[in-house]
């Protein structure tokens, strides 16, 4: 069985010390242990930004690729090699802003990859822009007067567009986020885990402490029914999505269950001869 | 009666009347008849309305182009007589849905008959059938048997149901009594065909049997003419061989799904035109810099932005040659005919392996949808070589506590790489530059070598990686080097043999790998020349000023006189008429003077 030191790399962070990065890691590699998945076995996609380093950190298979392209990119990944766990990572501006297309079409396809946000709500790499996630109001080098573009919901969002799982967490609370990637891990299908993970030296509005004092925990609230869509978009319009926990989970097919002659023996295991008799018989069509 | 080698036949009407219908069933009616086919459709950016035709050569040896001349023109309506009665031969015909009551263009050397096409189908039972009236009395025209059509009729519309079937054999048979009996007895037909069994296809279908004869097993595409061909077919074929084919939902996504599968060690495709390589352009840079292979198709199309989305050019060259930002290392193949572009597809694939980058089959529209007769596509001739790729044995042999060095430099550049789920491979594929282990670098002396190593592992000449970078016909020292490449290739070559036949010693190369170029081959040819003329369809002569540059550059630093240089270029949308490129050839050239 793996170990966390066997997810552990000697790569000397460059985050900032405090940096909310740092919970969202230690918590993908305890999910990946607790699920007893071995290091060969993974395959991280990580976007453009500070959270896009993820894959420096983590020992596994490690593709860091052009900003906002994660999904796609996982997706060829998961198809041509379903025995993989595909894991998709970065930050608010990689998924929702330049990536927000992707980040729609993904849920619909509802392929078996789980996308961790690492949400801080500021660019942080570039030195402190506002991001998609941003509150009205908020002050940065970008928006001196105060943001005045309504930030982008990504919880609602993704329910709306037909997300199968969501999952909000909180980067300090590593134990509850371990417990929120693993189940999206073992999700058959698109899962989203969006992580309030605090930039702690440009966002200094959106910090722990406040987090702490503002986030509800749903996995705390009994009453609370994850598999009611409406409840779902009703808890996230009352909180402004300040919550963590488990939000929704559907039981629908994966693309990969409705793709017609999708085999369980992965692509890139399979034999690619192509048979002459199938090729001479596939000729026939262009006589 | 007077038999012929060559005839064309050319169908036109609104978009939407089952135009390229009709002379796809006469392509596979004279394709199985033993003809030599080559066809061109002429279509709009819609689905409904807008003059489109199909026009077709057919003949008993290979036909490579289409020319100006026609000798048989179907109009479904007098916009098709008014657009294309200037094509029409001295003694042309054109038959005439009588229904709209045609009129015979002034000045028009053509003959016009009318036949009731309308009438006759809404006798048979359904006025649509008015297409299949026309190749009834098409048959009688060109001397076809009717039998044959008879059969590919039955094929193509007894799917429906036999009811339907027997219906449209009905309504051919009418069209080709009403013609015995009612038009004027035809003055020449087509000599028979050989009868030999022969492909009709065209560039896209190549790509998709190429892709697949090679082991794709994986494609995302966005829809784009005209490319989007190659997707549909794969759509139906990877299926039923456990691959996997994604619509996606741009080209960018397209392109990088084609990235991830690529690093998962798949072999993945993805096709589209000039818009859809822009976007795509900085994934590609991606490719190069965490050395994934991936292969991408670009068809040509008239650009740029939207441009002319269904007409030829081939003007991509600088965007494929100079479009990602940042230093790598190219491989274009650049096929000409249908069956180089099965073969040339399917070496793509071994290629991008091997040098593990990208490469680019450039396409260009006439190649991409045009169908051409080809001879055979064997399948034999095609061997998949995955490169350096690494066992778990070796794997474990060479893993190191820091990690697996993924990028080791090595003397050749090239890097052998574990695949994900291999154990003890794990690395960091990335597109920050990065040490032997994938480790983000910045390091000058790293960025050198990794740089360095990333350049010299794609060979600087094409026959170094077993490619014919151009080919050549003609004499050993032309007076005129017509060069060009994609599907211009049939113009050129019949421009050639007109050229030839007033007396010049010409000479044909046709470039095949745009990148690496093949320079070295380039420059003998050169040499034996008096003049060069690079025929191309583009405004600002893409090719010529690549050529200028690589080609006289090499021959200066060799101390060879370079031979002046002429540029024809065509971008209007069209392909080249052999005629256009023979007399802008002599135009441009002093023999225009001379003769």
């Amino acid at each position: 069985m793996p170990k966390l030191a066997d997810f552990k790399t000697n790569e000397k962070s460059w985050w900032c010390p405090g940096c909310g990065d740092f919970g969202v890691l230690a918590a993908l590699q305890k999910a990946l242990v607790d699920l007893g998945i071995e290091p060969h076995k993974v395959a991280i996609v990580a976007g453009i930004g500070c959270s896009g380093k993820i894959g420096n950190y983590i020992n596994c298979y490690n593709f860091h690729v052009v900003h906002g392209r994660t999904l796609p990119t996982a997706m060829g990944l998961k198809l041509v090699n379903r025995d993989l766990t595909v894991i998709a990572a970065g930050g608010d501006g990689d998924g929702y802003a330049i990536g927000g297309n992707h980040f729609l079409h993904a849920i619909r396809r509802n392929v078996d990859v789980t996308y961790i946000v690492m949400d801080n709500q500021i660019y942080g790499l570039t030195k402190g822009q506002t991001s998609p996630t941003s509150k009205l109001g908020f002050k940065t080098k970008s928006s001196p007067e105060g943001n005045i573009e309504r930030p982008i919901r990504p919880l609602q969002l993704a329910i709306a567009a037909g997300a199968t799982f969501v999952a909000a967490g909180f980067s300090s609370d590593v134990k509850q986020l371990s417990q929120l990637i693993a189940q999206a891990i073992q999700h058959k299908g698109f899962a989203l885990v969006n992580v309030y993970s605090p930039c702690v030296t440009f966002n200094k509005v959106n910090t722990y402490d406040w987090y702490k004092e503002v986030l509800i925990n749903l996995d705390e609230d009994p009453s609370y029914d994850p598999s009611n869509r409406g409840a779902a978009i009703q808890k996230l319009i009352e909180t402004d999505e300040l919550v963590r926990g488990l939000v929704y989970k559907a039981d629908q097919p994966s693309f990969e269950e409705l793709y017609p002659g999708y085999r369980d023996e992965p692509i890139v295991h399979q034999d690619w001869t192509l048979p002459e008799e199938d090729f001479a018989q596939l000729l026939e069509q262009y006589r | 009666m007077r038999e012929r080698r060559l005839a064309s036949w050319k169908i036109g009407g609104e978009q939407g009347q089952g135009i390229d219908s009709t002379g796809e069933l006469l392509a596979i009616v004279c394709n199985r008849l033993g003809y030599y086919i080559y066809g061109y459709r002429h279509f709009s950016s819609r689905i409904k309305g807008g003059h489109s035709n199909y026009k077709i050569m057919i003949g008993t040896e290979p036909v490579a182009s289409t020319s100006s001349e026609l000798d048989v023109l179907v109009a479904i309506d007098q916009e098709t007589i008014d657009r294309n009665h200037k094509e029409l031969v001295e003694g042309g015909i054109i038959v005439a849905d009588a229904h709209f009551e045609p009129v015979l263009p002034e000045g028009c050397p053509a003959k016009l008959l009318l036949v009731p096409l309308t009438q006759i189908a809404q006798e048979v039972g359904n006025p649509l059938m008015r297409n299949v009236v026309s190749l009834g009395v098409s048959a009688h025209i060109l001397g076809l048997p009717l039998d044959a059509f008879k059969d590919v009729v039955m094929e193509r519309f007894g799917k429906k149901s036999p009811e339907v079937g027997q219906q449209n054999v009905t309504a051919l048979e009418k069209g080709y009594e009403y013609a015995r009996q009612h038009l004027p007895e035809p003055t020449w037909r087509l000599a028979p065909g050989d009868g030999k069994k022969r492909l009709i296809m065209m560039g896209n279908d190549a790509v998709a049997l190429g892709a697949l004869a090679a082991g794709c097993r994986f494609c995302a595409a966005y829809p784009i003419t005209p490319a989007s061909e190659i997707m549909e077919t794969l759509m139906t074929l990877l299926p039923r061989y456990g691959g996997v084919v994604v619509q996606a939902e741009d080209e960018i996504a397209a392109i990088t799904a084609c990235i991830g599968a690529g690093f998962a060690g798949a072999r993945a495709i993805t096709a589209t035109s000039g818009p859809g390589i822009s976007l795509m352009q900085e994934a590609i840079g991606l490719a190069h810099v965490a050395e994934i292979p991936v292969v991408i198709v670009d068809t040509q199309r008239g650009g740029p932005s939207t441009g002319m989305p269904t007409k030829h050019e081939q003007s991509d060259v600088w965007a494929l040659l100079y479009g990602t930002h940042g230093d790598t290392p190219r491989i274009i193949l650049a096929p000409s005919t249908v069956e180089e572009t099965f073969y040339m597809t399917a070496e793509a694939f071994n290629l991008a392996d091997k040098y593990q980058c990208p490469v680019v089959v450039a396409t260009d529209l006439s190649l991409a949808l045009n169908k051409q007769t080809v001879e055979h596509l064997d399948i034999k001739r095609i061997k998949i070589d995955r490169g350096a790729l690494l066992t778990d044995e070796e794997i474990a042999a060479q893993a190191e506590p820091d990690g697996f060095r993924r990028y080791r430099v090595t003397e050749s550049g090239i890097s052998p790489r574990p695949l994900p789920g291999q154990p003890k491979g794990q690395y960091l594929a990335t597109g920050v530059e990065h040490n032997e282990f994938g480790k983000v670098s910045e390091d000058p002396r790293n960025r050198v070598a990794m740089m360095d190593k990333r350049l010299r592992k794609v060979p600087s000449d094409p026959a170094a990686m077993g490619l014919e970078g151009v080919t050549y016909t003609g004499p050993e020292s032309p007076d005129l080097l017509l060069v060009g490449f994609g599907s211009t290739v049939g113009p050129i070559s019949d421009a050639r043999k007109m050229l030839e036949a007033e007396g010049f010693r010409v000479g044909h190369a046709h470039v095949k790998v745009l990148a690496p170029l093949p320079v070295r081959q380039l420059v003998e040819l050169f040499a034996r020349a008096k003049q060069v003329i690079v025929v191309e369809n583009n405004a600002q002569g893409q090719l010529f000023a690549l050529l200028e540059h690589r080609v006289g550059k090499a021959m200066r630093e060799q101390g060879l006189a370079v031979p002046a240089m002429h540029s024809v270029r065509k971008y209007d949308g069209n392909p080249f008429l052999p005629k256009e490129i023979a007399a802008q050839a002599k135009e441009v050239t002093s023999y225009a003077q001379a003769g």
